[in-house]
């Protein structure tokens, strides 16, 4: 008995070393962990023709590739207001689809009904953020650490991260998601941050009218195309030193800029974040999509309209000492459109707008 | 006959009593006194000699030959060049650190500040003495609150040895000149509009000056293609050639120098009370832009 049992371990062990039961490998516990060896099924952005046409590839980090499941676990978290203290406010509380993932307030309010002091930012092509500087002042670089600051914040969804994280990890679902997303059940606030990040580089906008002219799958009315020409040029609009162009689809420069909105600069924006004087009052140049779903606008939603934003570029300049040279007719107050100028070059900024972008199915609340 | 048959016996009594003599056996080498392996007392050539073969013995240069045992110095090697960009107002050197901060004082005495400074450029190439050039793909947006930007370090290798020039294009010639042909220029908004003949911005200076009532003015002095009527467009490229005798010996660093202030004097002096703003639509103002650029670049250190 005894002698046959340790043939037949002899031969079983033998039949191992060959391979013939590779099954019993992930049985044996000092192979590795099934865990570790797991991997997530890659989920590689869509770039839409237009910026495979004319933009760089998306910029995507190496420890955070997109994943399926990184990408449902994200969408799920951005819409649920598990991450606040008192279990209100989602991500998206301020960042609505319909509003292009801002929202419709000058300033939001955060759970304690406490209102900010800037303007929320929608969320698009995040993917091509060149210099990868968020937030209106640049201070946070990349979606990974943006997405750690508003849980935090003591004006917006005021929890801490032990007390976010605590109830994930204790939430029905969250644990066996961040598995199949992260391959852990072992729930962080880095985790976190990352599978938000990845549903937020999904949100794409590349949809809009003027897309599909400059594709040439699609046109433009007279008067759009007459407000792209006062947009193109230097001494009407000269909007595109900063917002881009039709072979610059993102329609913002990425840089930071005081676009000559106040004579005493009260929020000094990027000036707070690098400490140099000469940064006082600049703000990261927004994109220039969706303006339709946007409103207001500017860092501290000061304009409740395109009109208003229009009429400040025209005839509203004021002078500060870091004011963007480009802003050159300051001394007249703007470039003193006319009426029909001005509308036109309103219709041209709204044809930048993308319905199909707010109406995704993909970007709706899947709670 | 009998005077042959005679010589040929004494002739072989000499060979057979010389053997005799030394009483030695045959010694087996090269007898060629040519070859680099003579041997003196080799007494039989034993087909060894081996010859000089002249050429590049090192197995790291990029012409070796692995036939030759005599290095004659002909080893080349390809070296990695780095281009320099380096900006300078009359000499005074001008980083992003002076922005905002540095008055410069023009030719036309215009008191003025730079707060962004960005150009292109493209078709870099260096004149070799025999004759062949090395040309150089990459094209280069200098901006100079990008330190990273200041540096081009092409893919393409130069080989060690004598050089003659240096040459580049300020801005892009016309065929590359494509509009949105560029997705890092594209995503750099660095773009020059078509209704003003397209393409790429050739170079953004920004800043301020003080006018003629010491009022702080803008300036954007912009330049690109020259739009001279409606649909009518005229290159505005400036190609340098600089003649410059070198040796690349190993990894080099080319300066290339912009020296700001020539923008502003030579041969037209620039008044910015009287061109600071809308200049890129201005045909004349691109024209003078193009004239006084001839003078702006040179060649600076070349160190290795
Ligand atoms: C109380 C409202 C509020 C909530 C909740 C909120 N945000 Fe924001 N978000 C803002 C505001 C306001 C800004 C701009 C703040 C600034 O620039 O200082 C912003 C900026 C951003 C940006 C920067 C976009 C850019 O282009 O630079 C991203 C990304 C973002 N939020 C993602 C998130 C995520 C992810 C969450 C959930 C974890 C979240 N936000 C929760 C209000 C909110
Ligand atoms: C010098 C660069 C620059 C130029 C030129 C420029 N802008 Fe802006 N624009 C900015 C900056 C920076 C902001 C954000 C400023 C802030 O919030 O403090 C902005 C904000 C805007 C906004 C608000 C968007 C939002 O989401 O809040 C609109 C709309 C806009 N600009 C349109 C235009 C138009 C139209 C023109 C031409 C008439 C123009 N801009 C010219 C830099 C520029």
């Amino acid at each position: 008995m005894k002698e046959r049992s340790r043939k037949i371990y002899f031969l079983l062990m033998a039949l191992l070393a060959i391979g013939l039961f590779p099954s019993c490998s992930s049985n044996d516990p000092d192979i590795v962990e099934p865990s570790e060896e797991y991997v997530p099924t890659p989920k590689p952005l869509t770039v839409p023709p237009i910026f495979a046409r004319l933009l760089p590839p998306p910029n995507i980090p190496a420890d955070n590739p997109q994943t399926e499941e990184g990408v449902a676990l994200g969408r799920k978290l951005f819409f649920d207001p598990i991450l606040s203290g008192n279990g209100t406010q989602a991500c998206a509380s301020c960042h609505k689809p319909s509003n292009s993932f801002t929202d419709d307030l000058q300033f939001s309010v955060g759970i304690d009904g406490i209102a900010g002091t800037r303007n929320s930012m929608p969320i698009y092509n995040l993917a091509w953020s060149i210099n990868n500087k968020l937030f209106w002042d640049g201070r946070a670089q990349g979606a990974e650490i943006q997405a750690l600051e508003p849980v935090t914040n003591p004006i917006e969804m005021h929890n801490t991260w032990e007390n976010a994280v605590a109830s994930l990890q204790s939430h029905v679902n969250y644990p066996e998601l961040f598995k199949k997303a992260f391959g852990t059940n072992s729930i962080t606030k880095e985790l976190t941050a990352k599978a938000l990040a990845q549903f937020e580089r999904t949100l794409i906008s590349a949809n809009s009218p003027f897309d599909k002219y400059v594709l040439n799958e699609g046109t433009i009315t007279p008067q759009e195309l007459n407000g792209f020409q006062i947009f193109m040029d230097e001494s009407r609009g000269d909007c595109f030193h900063c917002h881009g162009n039709e072979n610059s689809p993102l329609w913002t420069d990425n840089i930071f800029h005081n676009n000559g909105l106040d004579a005493i600069i009260t929020d000094k924006g990027l000036g707070n974040v690098s400490g140099d004087p000469n940064d006082d009052g600049l703000f990261k140049s927004p994109s220039l999509r969706n303006l339709a779903f946007t409103a207001p606008y500017m860092h501290d939603g000061r304009f409740a309209t395109l009109d208003d934003v229009i009429n400040h570029y025209s005839e509203g300049l004021v002078y500060s000492r870091t004011i963007d040279p480009l802003m050159k007719a300051v001394s007249r107050g703007g470039v003193q459109l006319t009426a029909s100028e001005k509308a036109d070059l309103k219709a041209f900024l709204l044809s930048l707008s993308d319905p199909s972008f707010i109406n995704n199915p993909d970007f709706q609340n899947p709670n | 006959m009998k005077k042959i048959a005679f010589l040929l016996i004494l002739a072989f009594g000499i060979f057979g009593c010389s053997s005799d003599d030394d009483s030695q056996q045959e010694v087996l080498g090269c007898t060629d006194p040519q070859s680099l392996n003579y041997n003196i007392s080799a007494t039989k050539d034993d087909g060894t000699c081996e010859y000089e073969v002249l050429g590049c013995t090192d197995p790291a240069s990029s012409n070796y030959n692995p036939a030759a045992n005599t290095d004659d110095g002909s080893c080349i090697y390809n070296k990695n060049v780095t281009f320099n960009f380096t900006q300078n107002w009359d000499g005074q050197s001008v980083t992003n650190a002076d922005f905002n901060n540095t008055v410069y004082t023009n030719e036309s005495g215009n008191f003025l500040n730079i707060s962004k400074l960005r150009y292109l450029i493209s078709r870099i190439s260096l004149q070799k003495a025999d004759g062949t050039t090395v040309n150089f793909e990459e094209y280069k947006l200098i901006d100079l609150t990008d330190p990273a930007s200041l540096n081009l370090t092409p893919a393409l290798m130069a080989s060690t040895g004598d050089y003659t020039g240096i040459s580049f294009v300020y801005g892009f010639n016309e065929a590359d000149n494509t509009s949105g042909a560029y997705p890092d220029l594209n995503a750099a908004n660095w773009n020059w509009p078509s209704m003003l003949g397209g393409g790429y911005h050739f170079m953004q200076m920004e800043g301020s000056f003080d006018d003629t009532s010491g009022a702080p003015q803008p300036y954007a002095y912009h330049n690109g293609t020259a739009r001279v009527s409606n649909g009518v467009f005229e290159q505005n490229f400036i190609a340098f050639d600089f003649n410059q005798n070198f040796t690349i010996t190993d990894d080099a660093t080319i300066e290339i120098k912009m020296d700001i202030s020539e923008w502003y004097k030579n041969p037209l002096l620039w008044d910015l009370n009287d061109r600071s703003v809308d200049l890129m639509m201005n045909y004349l103002a691109q024209k003078d832009m193009h004239r006084n650029g001839a003078t702006v670049f040179s060649i600076g250190a070349i160190t290795q």
